[in-house]
């Protein structure tokens, strides 16, 4: 199961402390960064194990990084990334890695399957540095974090050695100034001999950052290398859904392989949805009281399902949509609908509701609370549409009668664990 | 007495003749709020709904005397909409549309910045229910008839869980002086402390309930805010405590965020600070009702 956070929606920002996000791969991020002058090791993307042995010829030297495309951090912990000394090695890593399932503490236990990788020149390593870019909620600013211990233990630096970690907020008047890029390049113990180098980094992170509509800029690490260049070894971007309509050449890099295909299913009707392991499912309107109701399902002793919330003005069609996205889901044996209509209105998601059950005949219970605008002519619709609709007076009332079907059901079929084997 | 508006505040709606603004403007109209006509550049001179259109909000200031404004213009543009409304003085900006770039939000909240503190003008939102004084006026997009008027405030993240704690207010036979829905983008216009600082003020209002979500410093900010200067008892609310955590490339945002980002953390922060803490979202109405019975530990918080 996969908590990642979906690229589209109207809510999912609440499940993610740093906004709406479209991630990409590494390899994309460092063509974006080296754009705004961050300097990059030489590398290509491969799509098979021949295009990558060909891409280590091009790139040229004797010794290559095989790195696995996927949307995550923590990837050579997993065996996503490969030193090769020839080109032979770089095409059976190749091979090897290409279909290949990565699990890291990021992707949760699915994990991800390799499609894309990256070669790249291997470079010898004197000093690992970090640095990220991330929107300060607390600051309403954009906050450059660096430290002068790179690698991936940096949640470690931040919880073991805190004081180590550089913070530079910025004014948003004016954009980041070199003698901020300076005073963190001095901060983190860079040679007098490299700070301009690694200015030219900062300084490009942060353009990139500010140009692109990011909303994280992270390079794990930059690093300084034997020779005295400092180069961003990996990095990693994440967008501002909101502002991907003023950013076409970022949007055309979203990868659909890296999402659930009911991601796509729901961003096309304007739904968010994020699948769980209960087996209540939800169609809730608003971010918030789609997670009360969460909460209040579990409080009445279920599980639900998923987070669905169909957003403001939802039309039947989207409600429609919503009903069959859940359904998909086996494990769901109820629906429960939780809407209390401000800008909706109770009797579109009735119609909806109507529309749904009459294009694939209800396979499990439904409870419904409707309140809010046009409710009475909502209650009306649905009591006299003939369905088996249980109604509920309240939230509370909802959750124990989504429950109390849900009992029901096992008892019904009590080895089914979910609708497809009942 | 209310918060921020009442049936005297003269409102404009900006984006006025869309779908949107033009069946909120009906609402805000059949609920007694005085709008006295709104803001669509390049039908100026126009009327809609029987009011004035302006091309730009300062034209509309000067023939209307609006000081409050409500935003209905689509995302791309809102920035924009809420500067122009800052520049013409608009004391009170309530910006309904949800989908603005943070960056935008950014620059927004900068720009504010340039006002000094008895000028600067009270932003609501984006991203959210808007404001209403129950019986009195309404700018945003809440449905009126469940808010009964009476002596409790009501501040909330989330719009629609918002209108929940109202309508269990009412079950509970209470009535509410305003409901605020601030909104639920990572960076927004007024903060939960913005808004209880003006309940505590309001001689008309007994309580406050708040409403929080997961993510975000807000409602640990709020909590402390409580403790340390609110008098009157506050019932907190925290959505999300069964939500998983989101997962998320890089380490960048783990580093900056501080202890207090889940619900069950922000719920115990606010017990610690004396809020009655709601233990579901169904205990709305009942957890005010039993706060009100006895002395609020707000109330003991502040002269301690």
């Amino acid at each position: 199961m996969v908590w990642r956070v979906r690229a589209s929606g109207t809510a999912l920002h609440s499940l993610h402390s740093l906004g709406y996000a479209m991630d990409i791969h590494e390899y994309q991020a460092k063509e974006l960064l080296a754009n705004f002058g961050v300097p990059v090791p030489r590398g290509g993307v491969a799509y098979s194990a021949e295009q990558a042995r060909f891409r280590a010829e091009e790139i040229g030297g004797s010794r290559w990084m095989v790195k696995a495309q996927i949307h995550s951090g923590a990837r050579g912990r997993a065996g996503g990334v490969k030193v090769c000394e020839s080109e032979h090695e770089v095409r059976v890593a190749a091979g090897d890695l290409l279909g290949k399932r990565l699990v890291t503490h990021q992707t949760g236990p699915a994990g991800k399957v390799v499609h894309r990788l990256y070669v790249e020149e291997a470079v010898a390593i004197a000093r690992e540095i970090y640095l990220g870019l991330v929107l300060d909620r607390r600051e309403e600013r954009v906050c450059v974090v660096a430290a002068p211990e790179g690698g991936v233990e940096i949640e470690e630096i931040a919880r073991d050695r805190p004081d180590t970690i550089m913070r530079e907020v910025i004014e948003p008047a004016v954009g980041m100034q070199p003698f901020q890029a300076r005073e963190l390049a001095f901060g983190l113990g860079v040679r007098p001999s490299e700070v301009h180098q690694a200015v030219k980094a900062i300084m490009g992170a942060y353009k990139a950052f500010r140009d692109l509509d990011a909303t994280m800029v992270e390079i794990n690490p930059l690093a300084v290398t034997a020779a005295g260049k400092v180069l961003a070894l990996d990095a990693k971007m994440t967008f501002d859904d909101n502002a991907l309509f003023r950013r076409p050449n970022v949007s055309e890099l979203r990868d659909y392989a890296e999402e659930d295909p009911r991601d796509a299913e729901a961003s096309k009707y304007g739904l968010s949805y994020i699948a769980l392991e209960g087996a209540i499912g939800c169609i809730v309107n608003g971010a918030g009281l789609a997670m009360a109701t969460m909460d209040m399902i579990k409080h009445a002793g279920g599980e639900p399902a998923n987070f669905l919330d169909i957003g403001g003005g939802a039309s039947p069609e989207r409600v429609a949509a919503a009903f069959r996205l859940v359904l998909s889901d086996p494990r769901v044996r109820v629906v429960l609908v939780n809407i209390f209509a401000g800008i909706n209105r109770c009797d579109w998601v009735a119609q909806g509701i109507v529309q749904a059950a009459g294009s694939m005949s209800l396979p499990v219970p439904v409870v419904t609370r409707l309140a809010g605008t046009n409710v009475e002519e909502g209650r009306r619709i649905l009591r006299e549409s003939g369905l088996r609709i249980v109604a509920a007076d309240d939230l509370a009332d909802a959750a124990r009668q989504a429950v109390l079907a849900l009992e029901r059901s096992y008892d019904q079929a009590p080895n089914g664990a979910t609708r497809g084997a009942a | 007495m209310s918060i921020l508006i009442d049936e005297t505040t003269p409102v404009i709606f900006q984006g006025f003749t869309g779908d949107k603004a033009t069946f909120h403007a009906r609402e805000a109209l059949a609920y007694g709020t005085r709008l006295v006509g709104g803001v669509t550049p390049g039908k100026g001179g126009a009327r809609h709904l029987g009011l004035p259109v302006f091309d730009t909000v300062k034209a509309a200031v000067r023939a209307t005397g609006a000081t409050a404004s409500g935003i209905f213009v689509p995302a791309p543009f809102c920035a924009d909409a809420i500067m122009e409304a800052a520049d013409a003085g608009v004391r009170l900006i309530v910006c309904i549309t949800d989908g603005i770039p943070a960056q935008d939000m950014i620059r927004v909240k900068r720009y504010m910045r340039r006002y000094p503190r008895e000028r600067k003008p009270v932003l609501i939102g984006p991203n959210c229910a808007g404001v209403i004084s129950a019986g009195r006026a309404m700018i945003g997009i809440m449905p009126g008839h469940i808010y009964t008027r009476g002596r409790i405030g009501i501040v909330s993240r989330s719009g629609t869980l918002g209108y929940e704690a109202a309508s269990q207010m009412q079950a509970v036979g209470l009535g509410v002086t305003s409901s605020v829905g601030i909104g639920g983008d990572p960076i927004n216009g007024s903060s939960f402390v913005d808004i209880l600082a003006l309940f505590e003020e309001d001689d008309d209002t007994d309580a406050v309930m708040m409403i929080g979500e997961i993510g975000g410093p807000q409602e640990a900010e709020a909590s402390l805010f409580v403790r340390d200067h609110m008098s009157k008892p506050v019932v907190g609310y925290v959505a999300g405590l069964t939500a998983p955590a989101g997962r998320r490339m890089g380490h960048a945002g783990a580093i900056i965020s501080a202890f207090g980002d889940s619900a069950a953390e922000k719920a115990a922060i606010m017990r610690a600070s004396g809020l009655v803490v709601a233990p579901s979202p169904a205990e709305l109405g009942a957890a005010m009702a039993l706060a009100l019975t006895r002395e609020g530990p707000g109330a003991m918080a502040v002269h301690a």
